[in-house]
């Protein structure tokens, strides 16, 4: 029991670098990326090609000077920049990274921990978040600060509904809530997209709109709203709410990566898994996990570049009047397929 | 009414067929398009490190020439800074002494001659007025400072090094 506890711990401090890490890297990956879109080289001077451009971005933040408007109330302005990050953190706890590994004699989970409401479990840390922008922009006291916030909430709480009608239809064909199941049952190229492809991209469409990524990246509007809900935020709480977006993206990443992706399954795992031994076999699903990962990032700053933003009603339009009916008509159509399957016994 | 360039050309808008409504084929299309971007090869030039390449016409920071011995060709006419639509150029004359004819070709010659590089358009004019081909605008761009004086430039920096070095 005790290592076991010593184990975790020591996974729970690796996942946390891991995503801070690839949060700081996908800043540097973003401007690199965009560069790449639009014909440019992007940054190389800190470093070789700018690997160091993170570091850098990260020592202006915490050297610039810290303004707390007269008029905000200083605990909530505090308090909102810690929520947005820290609910970005603690979502990774359910994710399964890997199998079950073997290393003398030692079992060792990669998970933190397997609670069987997995997916609810995300789903409410992701609704928390809606509190830190809330917080933020309320304590800013300032009009463009407030706007930006309720925007941001009514945008999140309109696609966590959408969202949550189509990870239904998933779970009906898993029957479980938790992801390590669900990651078990995709064993090999057995994956849940094969099944659920309207889910899967209503689900990536949420996504997006739950990161505030273009094209719903509505919160912040230079036109319109100055910085939205961060307009007052300077110095290391700006980067906090920067960050967390960031977190975010790798955390949904994941999310759709296990749920949708088969997670750390692969075609020919179980000819590798025999090969390589159960202490390393299990750490090649992780990359393979990984991989997905990054590709789902690079697709999140591929659309970036690629489609504008929506106006405000035609985003309310799409969530309300477009996204929630197919989402029913999804469950509907997973109910009557799966049944008939059974029932012709396929 | 009719239309006198004949270009004018009646647009018809049609409402979007379900294909189009979707959007998901116009989304993919959009992002073949930025993927074909992002391999094609940059177009930036990281400027101190690369130059691009100047027109052979090119004119920038002025030098001030010498002839085939190694001589200074300015005689201190001033023809340069009459011409100057600017009012860049300013010249002091200083007569040529006893053993100093290796350094100039004629018996005057420039002993302060400035140019202000803030002041100059880089028309070219002080070219063109000089008699004895002693200016010309072939340098490269000229480089930022910090000072407003800094851009003062002097013989020091307008005159071409010297022959034998």
């Amino acid at each position: 029991m005790g290592t076991d506890l010593i184990f975790r711990i020591v996974l729970i401090v690796i996942i946390f670098l891991i995503s801070l890490v690839v949060a700081m890297y996908s800043t540097y990956a973003e401007r690199k990326i965009a560069a790449f879109f639009q014909d440019r080289i992007g940054p190389n001077r800190a470093g070789p090609w700018g690997i160091l451009q993170p570091l850098a971005d990260g020592g202006k933040m915490f050297l610039k000077e810290e303004i707390i408007p007269t008029n905000a109330t200083p605990f909530l302005f505090i308090v909102g920049p810690c929520l947005a990050i820290l609910t970005a953190c603690i979502g990774s706890a359910v994710i399964p990274w890997g199998q079950k590994m073997v290393v003398g004699g030692h079992t060792i989970d990669l998970q933190v921990t397997d609670i069987n409401v997995g997916v609810l479990y995300i789903f409410g840390v992701v609704s928390l978040g809606v509190y830190g922008v809330m917080i933020g922009g309320w304590a800013s006291n300032n009009k463009y600060s407030l706007l930006g916030a309720i925007r941001a909430a009514s945008q999140n709480i309109s696609y966590e509904i959408s969202m949550g009608l189509s990870i239904i239809a998933l779970l009906m064909l898993t029957g479980t809530l938790s992801l390590k199941e669900i990651a078990e049952q995709q064993h090999g190229a057995n994956w849940n997209v094969l099944r659920q492809p309207l889910g899967f991209l209503l689900f990536i469409v949420c996504a997006f709109a739950e990161t505030n990524r273009t094209p719903f990246d509505l919160p912040e509007c230079e036109t319109e709203l100055v910085g939205g809900y961060h307009t007052e935020y300077s110095s290391m709480k700006l980067g906090f709410y920067l960050f967390a977006e960031y977190i975010n993206m790798f955390i949904s990443s994941a999310v759709m990566a296990t749920l949708y992706w088969g997670g750390y399954n692969y075609p020919g795992m179980d000819w590798v898994l025999a090969h390589t031994g159960p202490a390393i076999g299990p750490l090649i699903g992780t990359v393979v996990l990984f991989a997905k990962i990054f590709l789902f990032i690079f697709f999140f700053m591929w659309v970036r570049w690629t489609i504008p933003r929506f106006r405000y009603d035609q985003l309310m339009d799409l969530g309300w009047k477009i996204l929630i009916p197919l989402a029913i008509g999804n469950i509907v159509l997973t109910g009557v397929v799966s049944t008939a399957l059974k029932h012709f016994g396929f | 009414m009719e239309s006198l360039s004949n270009k004018k050309k009646v647009l018809e808008v049609k409402p979007l067929n379900l294909m189009e409504r979707a959007y998901l084929p116009a989304i993919i299309g959009g992002l073949a398009t930025t993927m074909k971007h992002f391999f094609r090869k940059p177009v930036t030039i990281s400027y101190p490190e690369e130059k691009r390449e100047f027109s052979e016409n090119f004119r920038g920071m002025h030098s001030l020439k010498r002839d085939e011995n190694g001589k200074e060709r300015c005689t201190a006419c001033g023809l340069c800074a009459l011409s100057c639509p600017a009012e860049a150029i300013t010249m002091t004359a200083a007569e040529r002494q006893k053993g100093e004819e290796h350094l100039y070709r004629e018996e005057k010659y420039a002993a302060v001659y400035e140019i202000n590089m803030l002041r100059c358009i880089f028309c070219g004019l002080c070219e063109e007025a000089c008699p004895k081909e002693a200016i010309y605008l072939d340098g490269d761009i000229v480089p930022a400072d910090y000072l407003r004086k800094d851009f003062i430039y002097g013989k020091d920096k307008l005159v071409e090094a010297p022959l034998n070095q």
